[in-house]
């Protein structure tokens, strides 16, 4: 019998108040490349950490090649031969390459000589396609670059098993498919590949095997011939979900925001925003489209007045609001919903019912000149929790504890019912699991019907082609594109946001995403 | 063979119950740990311990004496504690209360023959106005360069002291005084008038009034709420658009004069005078009472009264030979037991018992 390289059988994992892996078993053979697909919060971060040595389960057994191993540390996983790339990259930034790569080895590494060590990554590298600059200072490289210089060293260490967690969230879909191909070559030359993913078309792309996850329990594997979206979605969710919203079609009304020739600098003072225009019309959807750290927080802290506007100008109903304090932009029916939902739109220590009057508590609707109309505020929370259908014990207790979904719901419960005339958000869906993110996503689509304008910013280009009227591309604090969403082009739009100057100058697709 | 493990859990929200009983347990940990060093010394503890009780608690004499002490107490606790609650660390109030003491003290120095009317209300406003200020002085580059104004607090303390003594060594110095390091005795006029003919001064009420009013505003009121927000994340009280700078300025200069108006009290309710050492350390005990009594009005009096007893045990078995410091170390080991058992509020502790055979594999 053809015994699994990686047998976990009945792991448990408790955190407090959660079960996070409730008697899972997992099966990994060697050449596969073995997706572990499941929504937010269904354990499947939790189940990779417990076989890479960073958690110590509670009960159950990691048999590796048969025999049963116990993991004190990632250490002890890296000798067996587990390594796992994590989804923010564990690397030092004034380093080089090769420095990164040796870091932590014991032995005679560190006297090894350089031209020694530079062949055997270049042999690693050439074995899988991996190729990189060993010379190269780790801050000079693009996200995708840092993967692979993650994935190499995991490589060096002898890893056979190669863990990686949600790796596509940073890439643009060029870099994915890059990385694709790199895996395929891995599993081809014996290595067992593992994705975290929640990503169903990665899966279709990619996956020998797939492993679901739902709430902590396994819920069933599929092999090659039997992946289907269908079929994950069944297990992942257990209901089906609706691919495609009803899009209210009434056509757009009057422009509502408009930047002109915009100039902001970022927090190290360099300049983020170059001479940025866009415009977004009352009823309208705009998707903003971009690899994060292209200027997107930025832009949405210039329209809400938490970033100074060096030139040019913010038009709100032909008013100009540039470098009004947020306040009195606020007060104008601006809506921010941040990338930094707990810290920036939500007190993480404190109640619903407090949060849920954070941009109002001044008005007269919830404060005398004094003091706070406490009925009126918990009318307001209990409305609103009721209304938005936030998931919550008690509206007394923090909210730090609330789930990505449920925080995002209260965000949203309480920008939304400040009736704007503009909606920033980002990333409204990120983190979020299918459900929460459906639901996320028909809030914005009920807030268009209303007649709001809505700057959606986003890295998930699905999320933009099903709730967006028109399609922008931000690079580098520029827009570098602007279609209805009709006439944009995945394929396209995915090439504006590496920054090629248009879809028909085809870019070397090894040189990195930021220039 | 059966073997117990221990192994701590978070709890999702804190116990309610240890809230309560990890004080009460820390005090008498610390009495413990402070029996152990008094043994060593060689006294007996618990004749040290009954001695420091009934000296601060068990006479009428000596309860007087306690609340004296737990006045200026409760008033720079009340005073940090607003700090606090923006997460502003002032350690100044020991400062804040000397700048205090000295300008409410100008007034009947210079102008001796002012009304009672006019001279007790003008030294509360000007002591507070001085405490204010001289906090104010560490708010302004904290608000505008984000200057750490822990440090900058602390050292205005020296410097506050130091200008005290500056004033009554020198310039203010009363000439009748045999060359004392003190300033002249105000009129009857700028003395607070007492609880009775007791110690206790009308500060008592000034105290009393604070705890009330902050007690109002941190869960009342609209300020509140907009401290209790910037405190907790600076980012979302930006991004909800309030003012954090003003309220850096507002909330310091607040807290200073708090701390002033517990000077202006030593001053005037107590020394009838303006002297060198006014102060054992109030304003370091005040971190100490507002982090036990976690910054909340109402236990900052109680617990003010307690460190206050300690400190008039300490004084009384200073008499028999034992050094006063007894009751810092017992103030010290008390903060450092209630810090210690703070993860039992927030952990639960539990036992596991493993099989024998599971342990051999």
């Amino acid at each position: 019998m053809n015994q699994s390289l990686i047998q976990l059988r009945g792991i448990v994992k408790k955190f407090p108040g959660v079960l996070a892996n409730d008697n899972v078993d997992l099966d990994i053979n060697p050449g596969e490349i073995h997706a572990i697909l499941g929504e937010n919060g269904s354990g499947k971060s939790t189940l990779m950490s417990v076989l890479a040595g960073l958690y110590k389960p509670d009960a159950g057994k990691i048999l590796v090649n048969g025999a049963e191993e116990k993991f004190r540390s990632p250490r002890d996983a890296i000798v067996c031969g587990i390594g796992m790339v994590h989804q923010h990259f564990k690397l030092v930034e004034p380093f080089t390459v090769a420095e990164n790569i040796t870091l932590g080895e014991k032995g005679n590494s560190f006297f090894l000589s350089n031209k020694e060590l530079k062949a055997r990554i270049n042999e690693l590298g050439k074995k899988y396609g991996l190729e990189i600059n060993l010379n190269a200072k780790v801050w000079q490289l693009s996200v995708g670059e840092k993967q692979r210089v993650e994935i190499v060293r995991m490589l060096y260490r002898g890893s056979k098993v190669l863990i990686l967690d949600e790796p596509t969230a940073v890439l643009t879909p060029q870099e994915a498919n890059e990385l694709f191909e790199n895996l395929r070559r891995m599993a081809s030359a014996g290595c067992a590949v593992v994705l975290i993913t929640h990503k169903l078309n990665e899966v279709e792309a990619i996956a020998d095997r797939v492993t679901v996850l739902r709430q902590g329990k396994f819920a069933g594997v599929l092999e090659r011939d039997q992946i289907n979206a269908k079929e994950m979605v069944r297990l992942m969710v257990g209901r089906a979900v609706a691919s495609k919203y009803d899009r209210d079609s009434s056509p757009v009304g009057g422009v509502v925001l408009q930047l002109d020739k915009v100039n902001a600098l970022n927090d190290m003072g360099l300049p983020c925003l170059r001479e940025m225009s866009l415009c977004v019309r009352e009823g309208e959807i705009l998707g903003l489209a971009g690899v994060s750290g292209n200027g997107q927080r930025e832009m949405a802290e210039v329209i809400s007045g938490l970033r100074r506007v060096e030139s040019g100008k913010i038009l709100l109903n032909d008013r100009n609001i540039s470098n009004l304090s947020p306040r009195t932009i606020i007060d104008l029916g601006v809506a921010y919903v941040p990338e930094d939902r707990l810290g920036m739109g939500l007190v993480p220590d404190l109640n619903a019912l407090e949060n849920l009057i954070l941009k109002k508590y001044h008005q007269p609707e919830f404060s005398g000149r004094w003091l706070l109309k406490s009925q009126a505020v918990e009318r307001n929370a209990e409305t609103l929790v009721k209304q938005y259908q936030v998931k919550i014990s008690s509206l007394h207790q923090s909210v730090k504890v609330l789930s990505g979904g449920n925080l995002q719901k209260l965000l949203l419960a309480r920008e939304i019912s400040s009736s704007p005339k503009l909606m920033v958000v980002i990333y409204p869906a990120r983190g979020l699991d299918i459900g929460a993110t459906e639901s996320v996503h028909k809030l914005l689509l009920e807030l268009k019907k209303r007649k709001t304008a809505i700057l959606l910013i986003s890295e998930d280009l699905d999320e933009i082609f099903k709730l967006a009227d028109r399609v922008g591309v931000v690079f580098d604090g520029k827009l570098t594109g602007d279609f209805p969403v009709e006439q944009a082009d995945l394929e396209e739009v995915g090439l504006l946001m590496t920054g090629s100057c248009s879809a028909r100058e085809r870019v070397n697709e090894n040189e990195p995403a930021h220039i | 063979m059966n073997r117990l493990t221990f192994k701590l859990e978070k709890r999702l929200t804190p116990s309610p119950v240890m809230v309560f009983i990890i004080p009460l347990i820390s005090v008498l940990l610390a009495l413990l740990l402070g029996g152990i060093f008094l043994v060593l010394t060689g006294e007996n503890p618990l004749d040290v311990y009954s001695l420091m009780f009934v000296d601060s608690l068990g006479s009428k004499y000596g309860l007087t004496e306690t609340m004296v002490k737990a006045i200026p107490l409760m008033l720079t606790s009340l005073g940090v504690s607003l700090a606090f609650k923006m997460k502003l660390w002032n350690i100044g109030a020991e400062g804040q209360l000397y700048m205090g003491a000295m300008a409410a003290s100008w007034l009947p120095l210079t102008m001796p023959s002012l009304p009672a009317y006019i001279m007790l209300p003008g030294m509360l406003i000007l002591g507070m106005i001085a405490g204010g200020l001289w906090a104010l002085l560490t708010a302004i580059p904290r608000a505008i360069w984000k200057v750490n104004e822990i440090i900058t607090t602390l050292m205005l303390n020296y410097v506050a002291i130091l200008w005290v003594d500056y004033l009554v060594y020198g310039p203010w110095k009363d000439p009748n005084g045999s060359n004392f390091p003190i300033s002249a005795s105000f009129s009857e006029a700028a003395r607070l008038p007492g609880l009775g003919d007791s110690r206790i001064h009308a500060g008592l009420f000034f105290a009393l009034g604070l705890a009330v009013l902050l007690a109002v505003v941190f869960k009342y009121s609209r300020w509140g709420y907009s401290i209790n927000v910037i405190g907790s994340s600076e980012r979302a009280a930006r991004y909800a658009g309030m003012n954090i700078k003003r309220n850096i300025l507002l909330v310091m200069f607040l807290s200073g004069a708090i701390s002033g108006m517990a000077g202006m009290a030593e001053v005037s309710g107590i020394i009838g005078k303006l002297q060198h050492g006014i102060s054992p350390g109030y304003g370091y005990t005040a971190i100490i009472v507002a982090w036990l009594s976690k910054l909340n009005p109402v236990a900052i009096l109680i617990v003010s009264v307690l460190f206050g007893a300690l400190q008039v045990g300490g004084y009384a078995v200073q008499v028999e030979g034992i050094p006063a410091a007894v009751a810092t170390m017992l103030q010290g080991a008390i903060l450092f037991f209630v810090l210690g058992g703070e993860i039992f509020t927030n952990y639960r502790l539990k036992l596991i018992r493993q099989k024998g055979e599971e342990l051999s594999k």
